[in-house]
């Protein structure tokens, strides 16, 4: 079972090559407003966390996910 | 505000309009050919149309839409579910099936209006759906209007759909899989004989969406599935007429029962006025000839693997394959612009493709091949792209 900080730790860990701003990331760093994903790049994103943690992440939750806080929570919500 | 969304597509037209050239909105003024128009004041090689066999000009299916106009009129005026149908669009799915040899056909409006409302309509929530990365984006636009659980599985990579089925356990059988025979943009035809055996260990059913390969691909010009012999896999196959078949709409076939059940829930299906009778009977005739004249296939993959070792030779980075559609992959956007501009100068149309619709970060001049290009002219385009390389276009982009 993984938890919230667990996956935190993981998305600030796969976001650093993303971050080509080189912004501080934390819980409230928008994927999209402050990194500068694109739709594509968000999209890969979210296979990388499925294929490391052997999980399902539906792609509808994207609509309710802005920040790296809120994807955390989210995973874990669908991954208790 | 609500026009801020816009601001990048606006300074991206302004940066077209600066260089002098709309290759999103090339107006084609007159039609020479299949193959040959004057687009935007210039004769050129028609090189990205999808008119894979040339059919759009092709007298028979002229004749066709000119009798049927004549008898039917210019429009239906009405949904399939009022009194939209004709007899010609019932004939029509009757010939598409049999064509096929399953028992249920529909026909739609559009391809987009095939595949988005197949796939909004048969997954809904509870269900998952998984779909090729490099999916179409009407196949996009259906899985999100559907509520069903969206999964991508990496581009032809049925080691990673079974991976994804895997993590689904028990949800796996009632998934809907959903995979192209060829993909648009590079030309890639899909792993299918490995798609089917993931789908025949996890269940699911299986949809796949013959846009390219059907009249391209297999012995009757099936597609994809019959090239490959696993077309008993396949549950749902969709396509469309403004392809191969030189006109426009869609189709979806399949063998399930269901599918006159399905028809009744399709929204796309429901709400929109159908064909044109001419556009029913210019298919008609099309289909006819895509199976009676197996020599038109052959013709498009001589001058599909012509422009494919042509392009190759030049160095160029080429789709991995020939197919119908060969599509030319650059890093730099100003340089893919600067070549399409070139390529317009010396006499041919492709198509310029940009992010989000080319599958990743680069850029394409996508060609597309026809039964109808003469060697001639599937010469004159690799010259053409020739001259990019020796002035340093091309090179430079690369």
């Amino acid at each position: 079972m993984t938890d919230y900080r667990e996956y935190l730790d993981f998305l600030y860990t796969a976001l650093a090559p993303l971050n080509k701003k080189a912004i501080e990331l934390s819980e409230d760093t928008a994927l999209v407003a402050d990194i500068g994903l694109s739709s594509l790049e968000v999209m890969e994103f979210i296979e990388k966390i499925e294929d490391h943690f052997d999980i399902t992440i539906p792609l509808n939750i994207l609509p309710d996910v802005n920040t790296v806080g809120e994807l955390a929570s989210k995973i874990q919500e669908l991954n208790p | 505000m609500l026009f801020d969304k816009f601001r990048d597509m606006a300074d991206f037209q302004a940066e077209l309009a600066a260089r002098d050239i709309a290759p999103f909105g090339a107006v084609t003024e007159e039609l020479l050919s299949a193959t040959e128009g004057i687009v935007d004041g210039r004769r050129v090689i028609l090189a990205g149309t999808n008119n894979y066999l040339g059919l759009s000009w092709d007298p028979r299916c002229i004749e066709a839409a000119r009798e049927a106009a004549q008898r039917w009129g210019t429009g239906t005026t009405g949904s399939r579910l009022a009194n939209g149908s004709f007899a010609g669009h019932q004939a029509l799915e009757r010939e598409i099936a049999q064509f096929y040899g399953v028992d249920h056909a529909i026909v739609f409006t559009t391809g987009y209006a095939a595949t988005s409302g197949m796939v909004s309509t048969l997954a809904g929530p509870g269900d998952a759906i998984l779909l090729d990365a490099d999916s179409h984006a009407s196949i996009y636009a259906g899985v999100n209007l559907s509520g069903a659980d969206i999964i991508r599985f990496k581009h032809n990579n049925p080691e990673d759909l079974a991976r994804r089925l895997r993590r689904l356990g028990d949800r796996a059988s009632q998934a809907l899989i959903i995979a192209e025979g060829i993909y648009s943009m590079y030309g890639d035809i899909a792993p299918l004989q490995e798609i089917a055996a993931v789908k025949r260990e996890y269940g699911g059913y299986l949809f796949l969406d013959e846009a390219h390969s059907m009249g391209t691909l297999g012995a009757t010009g099936r597609g994809a599935a019959q090239a490959a012999g696993v077309e008993d896999d396949i549950d749902f196959f969709a396509g469309t007429f403004s392809k191969s078949l030189g006109a426009i709409g869609g189709f979806c076939v399949s063998r399930h029962p269901e599918m006159e059940a399905i028809r009744y829930c399709i929204r796309p299906y429901i709400f929109t006025a159908s064909s044109s009778p001419s556009i029913i009977a210019s298919t008609r005739e099309a289909l006819r000839i895509v199976a009676a004249e197996p020599q038109l296939r052959e013709k498009l993959w001589d001058n599909a693997r012509r422009l494919h070792q042509g392009l190759g030779d030049l160095g160029l980075p080429v789709s991995p394959a020939p197919g119908p559609v060969v599509a030319v992959e650059l890093e730099d956007r100003s340089a893919t612009i600067d070549c399409w501009k070139a390529l317009m100068e010396a006499g041919i149309y492709v198509n310029l493709v940009v992010p989000p619709a080319s599958p990743s970060t680069n850029y394409l001049l996508r060609n597309s091949v026809s039964a109808a290009h003469s060697s001639e002219q599937i010469d004159a385009i690799i010259n053409a792209y020739a001259s990019l390389v020796e002035r340093g276009l091309a090179a430079a982009a690369a």
